[in-house]
């Protein structure tokens, strides 16, 4: 929260001096003056080439690690945050932390769906989907035999398919209740050796068929989907589930619905809207890798702002002859201080600009995964670089700019006339 | 060597450019070496030597399954078994639900079997005749200002007393220190419980194991004994299966996160970043110095020494970067891990790391300077003194 305060402060005050500092170079004077002298800056530029690719590879860097980290974090929080919505709810036992450790026993799974507030379907039935979660050990793809990873293995009834409307198959059909039969996510698919229609595979002693693929473009990607009865038969859970998810018949009869379900002796749970549940579930870890993100790209940041520093000198050094002509004839302190700080921030947006291409060409899509609090799997998302993150790296991008251009600017200004014109 | 001196003079002939070079080169070797720190974190975890004579059995069905626990008498009678024990996940947090500590449920003779945990035998002794006792590694300990003696309320986010409270009291009786700190990170954060405690309390466990740690008597036995405990209970309705606890940790570590692939492509952009800047530093170093350089030929130096040292001030100005660098990494990865403990598995930036980032500074530095460095070379020495 904070920090997106910030930003939009950080925004403002940048968008607010950008247009400034343009009125000022059209209507005054001095800013005319400015003008003129940045041309001049810019039409040397191409003698100091290896010195401007310095400030613009470096922030280009910056930029790049920054906003590839942020997209990272980004994309996690969106998949996870995808998953829920505000018009269904989901019932676990008190104090879980995540579906994976909650056990509902039978009674509980039948007293939920006749709480109020729950939508009912054409035949009158609330929708209510209990479900079961379970970890299936699964050989990855591209590894040897031996090398196995973790799948999130939800077991569901017909409703599972009600409270999630976006969840389609795209290849092969649906599982027959009662069969050793498996539909598979299609970032499961990905991740995980074997997960096509039409193969079988080993969970545990007992062989299962692969009958389709399906995808809703969140973290139930991950997960691989079988008949709730014979995956609790397979981990011995008998009659218990894990959780149960309800279709709201409306946003706002989730207060009811929750205080009913308190409020009965018989239950010990607790019930969230399936939005607050998973974006709690994202929260450590994206907080986790934005810090990563802005540890890293301030280290970086520090580095080519005295990259920056360190050529505009040379380039300031370079040119004291002609800004002290400039001064001879009359031009004042104040344009020289923005020309140069306009040629640093102009190569710096160059930079951002760049370093915001590559990321958006290598990293925009680019599926990554991770173990993921609360669930007992890999969850695989993409990494998605938005407008508002090229915008924050581009901001990144000005302010080492402005930090690198200052002084050099601030010295080319003070530099006495005299002894700049005598040097050399 | 008896150059030092000029060398040293002439990279700090124009100051401002060789410290603000300087300071990026420390940040990108300040990088470097948290970054490497993390890699070899993850490379490393459960690497050890008692990690390669450790076995662990759980179920094959997937890791949250739990095993009975009359396997372990059978498990113990597999030839080339010296011990056996076993242990739960307990899922404990403290305070709040997302705080969550690793704990574990384990049978008394578990602590025989990792040497890399040490506690005074008094504790132990307390440990075993405490049925809620608990004992607590150093940095969790601190992490919540606990200290031997006090009785704190722990929950458990899966298992439920049999009051059907999650809320659990535990007596610290003892705190565990880990023998080796380069490892330490983790079990420094562990908080074992009593298995029998946990067994009898809970309704939801009646018996059953999460997992099985068998320590083998030869390490080159270990695929074998493997085999043989996953044969016990092979077509049964809970097969195992077994892996050394070092594989097994580096499959864990591996589905966490690729770490190299990220680990890489930063350092690519830093070090690419760097090579240009410092390039650019030693190419204006060489060109102002031009008419200098004609003169150190002028009387009498050769051009290969003119080369030699055109290379060693640019590997020395990589080198002062980045030691500094590299000792500041030193002391934020030490400040990062008593800080956050095993969040992160970060080894410290040990003698590897230092040879890696010594052997990067010199490549860069080598990399950097040639170009400046073949020019002063191939300087004519009229044309740079006549300003041509």
């Amino acid at each position: 929260m904070f920090l997106h305060f910030l930003m939009l402060l950080f925004s403002t005050f940048a968008l607010v001096s950008a247009v400034f500092l343009a009125i000022w170079m059209l209507l005054t004077r001095q800013g005319r003056q400015a003008v003129s002298v940045t041309s001049v800056g810019l039409s040397t530029l191409r003698q100091r080439l290896g010195m401007s690719s310095v400030i613009v590879v470096g922030i280009a860097g910056v930029v790049a690690v920054l906003v590839a980290l942020l997209a990272m974090s980004d994309g996690y929080r969106e998949t996870l945050n995808k998953t829920g919505s505000a018009d269904t709810a989901i019932v676990m036992r008190g104090a879980s932390a995540s579906e994976v450790m909650s056990v509902l026993d039978h009674d509980s799974v039948t007293l939920i769906p006749q709480a109020v507030g729950i939508e009912k379907d054409a035949k009158g039935q609330p929708i209510a989907s209990p479900e079961l979660v379970v970890a299936a050990n699964l050989p990855l793809k591209g590894g040897s035999a031996d090398d196995e990873g973790s799948v999130q293995l939800r077991g569901v009834g017909e409703q599972a398919w009600a409270v999630r409307p976006n969840l389609k198959i795209i290849e092969g059909r649906k599982f027959t209740p009662g069969m050793r039969e498996l539909i598979v996510g299609k970032g499961a698919a990905k991740q995980f050796a074997g997960l096509e229609p039409g193969h079988e595979i080993r969970l545990g002693s007992q062989m299962w068929t692969v009958v389709g693929v399906f995808a809703s473009g969140d973290a139930m990607d991950s997960e691989v989907w079988g008949d709730a009865g014979v995956v609790a038969d397979t981990y011995r859970r008998g009659g218990s589930r894990a959780s149960v998810t309800v279709k709201l018949a409306d946003p706002k009869t989730f207060d009811a619905f929750k205080t009913e379900l308190e409020a009965n002796p018989q239950l010990k749970v607790d019930v969230s809207t399936t939005l607050d549940y998973f974006s709690k579930q994202s929260e450590g870890m994206s907080s986790f890798l934005t810090v990563i993100g802005i540890v890293v790209g301030s280290i970086m940041a520090i580095g080519a702002i005295f990259g920056a520093l360190n050529c505009m000198f040379a380039a300031v050094a370079a040119r004291a002859r002609e800004i002290a002509t400039l001064r001879a004839i009359g031009f004042r302190g104040l344009p020289v201080v923005v020309a140069v700080m306009l040629e640093t921030m102009l190569l710096a947006l160059l930079g951002g600009l760049l370093g915001g291409l590559l990321a958006w060409l290598v990293f925009n899509g680019y599926s990554a995964s991770t173990l993921a609090a609360g669930t007992v799997g890999k969850l695989s998302f993409e990494l998605k670089v938005s407008a508002e993150l090229l915008w924050v790296g581009l901001l990144w991008a000005l302010t080492i700019g402005f930090i690198g251009g200052l002084f050099p600017a601030v010295r080319a200004a003070r530099l006495p006339v005299t002894t700049a014109l005598r040097e050399l | 060597m008896k150059y030092l001196h000029l060398i040293w003079a002439a990279l700090f002939r124009r100051k401002t450019r060789t410290i603000l070079t300087l300071v990026s080169i420390i940040a990108a070797f300040l990088l470097f070496g948290m970054l490497d720190a993390v890699r070899t974190g993850f490379d490393q975890a459960g690497n050890s030597a008692n990690g390669a004579e450790r076995l662990q059995t759980g179920s094959r069905l997937s890791f949250i399954q739990t095993l009975p626990q009359s396997l372990e008498a059978r498990i113990a009678q597999v030839p080339g078994v010296k011990m056996v024990t076993y242990a739960n996940w307990f899922g404990g947090a403290y305070q709040d639900p997302h705080n969550q500590v690793f704990s574990f449920a384990v049978e008394p003779n578990y602590l025989d079997l990792y040497p890399e945990m040490e506690v005074s035998a008094a504790e132990r002794k307390a440990f075993d005749n405490t049925r809620t006792g608990a004992l607590v590694g150093e940095k969790l300990a601190e992490r919540f200002h606990w200290k031997v003696g006090d009785k704190i309320p722990m929950q458990s986010t899966i298992f439920p007393n049999h009051e059907g409270s999650k809320n659990w009291t535990f007596d610290i009786v003892g705190i565990l220190h880990s023998k080796d700190k380069k490892a330490g990170g983790f079990y420094d954060q562990m908080f074992l419980l009593n298995w029998k405690y946990f067994d009898e309390t809970t309704p939801y466990n009646r018996g059953q194991v999460g997992w099985y740690v068998t320590r083998v008597t030869d390490v080159n036995q270990a695929d074998r004994v493997a085999k043989a405990i996953d044969a016990i209970s092979a077509n049964s309705d809970h097969e195992t299966r077994t892996q050394t606890e070092a594989a097994a940790t580096a499959s864990w570590m591996k589905q966490l996160a690729d770490i190299g692939l990220i680990v890489s492509s930063i350092m690519g952009a830093v070090f690419f970043t760097l090579l240009l800047l410092s390039g650019n530093t030693m190419m204006q170093a060489v060109r102002e110095r031009t008419s200098e350089l004609a003169v150190l030929k002028t009387i009498g130096f050769s051009s290969h020494s003119v080369l030699a040292m055109v290379l060693a001030e640019s590997v020395l100005l990589l080198l002062l970067g980045g030691v500094l660098g590299l000792g500041l990494a030193m002391l934020m990865v030490g400040g990062i891990q008593s800080k956050m403990g095993g969040a992160i598995p970060m080894a410290p930036v040990d003698a590897g790391i230092w040879v890696h980032g010594l052997l990067l500074m010199v490549a860069v530095g080598l990399l950097v300077g040639a170009l400046p460095a073949i020019r002063a070379m191939r300087l004519n020495i009229v044309d740079a003194l006549a300003g041509r």
